[in-house]
């Protein structure tokens, strides 16, 4: 009987019930919409930032540079010179093609293998791995030696060779003017490439940039591949290059087996080339040193602790969090996350507010209408919670009736926008991820990952992430959660007003 | 058997006090018929609605039996008017939506009977008014005589000790007057109710014994042996005994108006 009763009701209040549902329904699937479209923006986010970081890691650690003379560890070559500034000898003689490279530290500052030890052994840290960052200068060309040419009195033309560090322009007078002789001729004609090299610890591929890697041909390294020569090649470098999986890749005068290669999985340009750490500390003679440190803590809850335990034990540490690189990722994916997290939850906020406001009102009005009804009701002897029952029921029903509704707007709108998957860009500006992305020229910052000098150099670099709306289990409890409070509050004033109600004066009131 | 002493009731309306009874004592025994008549805004349906438990008096007491009902706790009062007292209103007052069965089941909702006890208390309460073919009619399917029948059955259906009719013939025409009225009075003789009947029908009044006027606030009981416009009932119970009430104290035209012929609710 009671169930008849309220269906009966339901039915006969339908319109006022459909305006309740709808306004409901509204503010659910907005609500839905809401959180589904910020999950889609922090999965997006969360890519951009696996391609910059490496899939699990929650911070890196670099060094700041110091200069030499302030920290009195100049760091003066065998030779005499600056050993961070490339330094070919070239012996070739007239005509004769000669070609050298080296592998240069793509960093001012670096980080001993200790100090990755102890990053490791903090407290909430699950792991650390370092990794290098190169980069491969090579010059190729000839060199064509000055000859002296005696004046017009009949000198003789001396051959001579010469010695230009200062790579000459090609075809361009070498030597200098004597007096009654000149030196005439002479010149050089080089070619210089470069390209990028990390040294990734392949012993942990789970964390840092190999995380992020997708071998699309080929196969990764092995756990064991430590100090092997064998290079895993950017796709993208490899076809500009003519290499291929088997192929050899020549650096620093030593051959490399290409035995894979790569693309990144978000599109985010990283290393031309990727060998194992320890390789690359050996022949970059950069012996147990990285650039630096990939972290993954314990518990993300933990993470401002692990920076701050870092700081402490690193002398000049400056440690990067996803937080700190997700402040400088901007365009239309920073934008709609923006969006999303201020006026989309403020607006879904503000129309489910409303929507239990109106319902409440409408609810409350039907009660003023069923004035008589409820009067008679108590009259034959209904408790006050049987009658708060029954308007709590109706309201119920009616909320969950807009949760389903709700529900199911809420999904076909974000299953549309999964399938449409709206392009957003993800500005990667030179002043924050540039720098992140890679060593870079002049900065005193750290410079952390695979993207090499590019990744600096390339100001508002953009990354294409597709938006999704995905729907998790939480939404929808959330959903029908709102559905379920949201007819609750709507009948809670309805069901106390009809409560409270005296039958006498029920009957006084609509007389 | 009611014992009413010195009941007042006041009505705050606006800044004015209305006073709708004033100083009313009246015994009504087990099992006797009282009609209470009276001008509109008398202050009948205010008589009823204390009798009923439906409302407390301002001051004095009205005793049901040996209980005091404005002493009652709300629970209690509620349960009270569950369990042993049947309401009959001038406009029916049925659920619109619920079937004349299910409306006389409303009443035995509150005694917690199961589904198929309370089916067969309301099909035979319908039956005793003569509507057990229309028990799965919705009230705008049935006459105005048949909606106050299923109201009848709605307040007999829990076998109360005491019936109640505000104006019961109030929205009917004669014939159909007459029709509700049997069904009462026959009720009322077989199931040996104390019956109090509020109208300001006089050929309603004249049936009765004991019909007591209400004006201003205030009563005066007249008694007869047997009434002019029918047969004189048989009340089980024995004659009244005793009415009062201080007459032309109060002016009259204060009073709420007790009689509502449009909504047919009382509203004093």
């Amino acid at each position: 009987m009671i169930l008849t009763y309220l269906r009966r009701e339901l039915r006969r209040r339908r319109r006022a019930q459909l305006v309740i549902a709808a306004g409901l329904a509204l503010g659910i699937a907005l609500v839905l919409i809401v959180n589904a479209a910020s999950a889609g923006l922090r999965k997006a986010q969360d890519e951009v930032l696996q391609s910059l970081y490496g899939l699990g890691t929650d911070m890196t650690v670099g060094k700041s540079f110091q200069q030499p003379g302030a920290s009195g560890e100049g760091e003066e070559g065998a030779e005499g010179g600056d050993a961070r500034r490339p330094r070919f000898d070239f012996d070739a003689q007239e005509g004769e093609e000669q070609g050298s490279d080296m592998l240069m530290l793509d960093s001012f500052a670096t980080l001993t293998g200790d100090e990755v030890a102890t990053i490791a052994g903090l407290g909430d840290v699950a792991g650390a791995v370092g990794g290098l960052s190169l980069r491969d200068i090579g010059v190729n060309g000839s060199f064509d030696p000055g000859r002296i040419v005696q004046g017009e009195d009949g000198g003789q033309d001396q051959a001579e060779e010469g010695q230009d560090s200062g790579g000459a322009a090609p075809g361009g007078p070498g030597g200098s003017e004597g007096g009654e002789s000149r030196i005439g001729g002479g010149g050089a004609q080089f070619d210089v490439n470069q390209f990028s090299v990390f040294g990734a610890d392949v012993s942990r591929p789970e964390l840092g940039p190999l995380a992020a890697l997708e071998v699309t041909e080929g196969r990764a390294f092995a756990t064991d591949e430590t100090e092997a020569e064998a290079a895993l090649v950017d796709a993208d470098y490899a076809a500009e290059n003519d290499l291929a999986v088997g192929g050899t890749l020549t650096m620093a005068d030593t051959d490399f087996e290409v035995i894979g290669l790569t693309t990144p999985g978000t599109g985010e340009s990283t290393a031309d080339v990727v060998i194992p750490l320890a390789t690359a500390q050996r022949l970059s003679g950069h012996e147990d040193e990285v650039t630096g440190v990939y972290v993954q803590a314990t518990d993300s809850t933990r993470l401002d602790a692990v920076a701050e335990a870092i700081g402490a034990r690193i002398e000049d540490a400056e440690v990067t969090t996803a937080d700190d690189l997700a402040d400088q990722v901007s365009g239309s994916l920073s934008t709609a996350a923006d969006l999303a997290d201020g006026v989309g939850r403020w607006l879904s906020s503000l129309v489910l507010a409303a929507a239990f406001l109106v319902a409440g009102l409408l609810a409350a009005s039907s009660v003023s209408r069923r004035v008589r009804e409820f009067g008679t009701l108590k009259a034959l002897g209904w408790t006050r919670w049987r009658v708060t029952r029954q308007v709590l029921a109706e309201s119920l029903v009616t909320g969950l009736f807009g949760g389903a509704l709700g529900l199911a707007v809420g999904l076909g709108s974000a299953w549309t926008l999964t399938q449409i998957r709206p392009d957003l860009t993800a500005e990667l500006g030179a002043g924050g991820l540039g720098g992140l992305g890679g060593p870079g020229g002049g900065g005193g910052g750290p410079r952390m990952g695979f993207g090499g000098q590019e990744a600096a150099q390339s100001a508002g670099r953009s990354l294409d992430i597709g938006l999704t709306a995905p729907v998790s289990a939480d939404i929808v409890v959330l959903a029908v959660a709102l559905a379920v409070v949201g007819g609750l509050i709507a009948g809670a004033f309805a069901a106390w007003r009809a409560a409270r109600l005296r039958p006498a004066d029920a009957f006084r009131r609509i007389a | 058997m009611y014992e009413l002493t010195g009941v007042t009731k006041r009505y705050r309306r606006g800044k004015a006090t209305v006073n709708a009874l004033d100083g009313v004592s009246l015994t009504v025994p087990t099992g006797d018929r009282l009609v209470i008549k009276g001008p509109t805004g008398g202050g009948k349906s205010t008589l009823l609605q204390l009798l009923g438990g439906l409302d407390r008096a301002t001051s004095g007491s009205v005793v049901l039996d040996g209980t005091d009902l404005s002493r009652l706790s709300e629970a209690k009062l509620t349960r009270l008017r569950a369990e042993r007292i049947g309401f009959v209103f001038q406009g029916f007052h049925l659920i619109p939506t619920l079937s004349a069965r299910e409306n006389v089941e409303t009443a035995l909702v509150p005694l917690g009977l199961r589904t198929a006890e309370r089916r067969r208390r309301a099909a035979e309460a319908l039956e005793s008014v003569g509507l057990a073919e229309r028990a799965g009619h919705l009230p705008d399917e049935l006459s105005g005589g048949q909606q106050q029948r299923v109201a009848i059955a709605r307040a007999l259906a829990k076998r109360p000790q005491v019936l109640l009719a505000d104006e019961p013939t109030g929205n009917l025409d004669e014939s159909t007057r007459d029709e509700v009225m049997e069904v009462l009075e026959s009720r009322w003789r077989e199931l040996g109710l104390t019956f109090v009947l509020v109208t300001h029908d006089s050929s309603l009044a004249r049936r009765a014994d004991r019909v007591a006027t209400l004006s201003g606030g205030r009563i005066s009981l007249t008694e007869r042996t047997r009434g002019p416009a029918g047969p004189a009932p048989a009340p089980p119970g024995p004659p009244a005994e005793a009415a009062s009430g201080d007459a032309g104290q109060l002016p009259a035209g204060d009073v709420p108006s007790d009689d509502v012929p449009s909504g047919g609710v009382p509203s004093a």
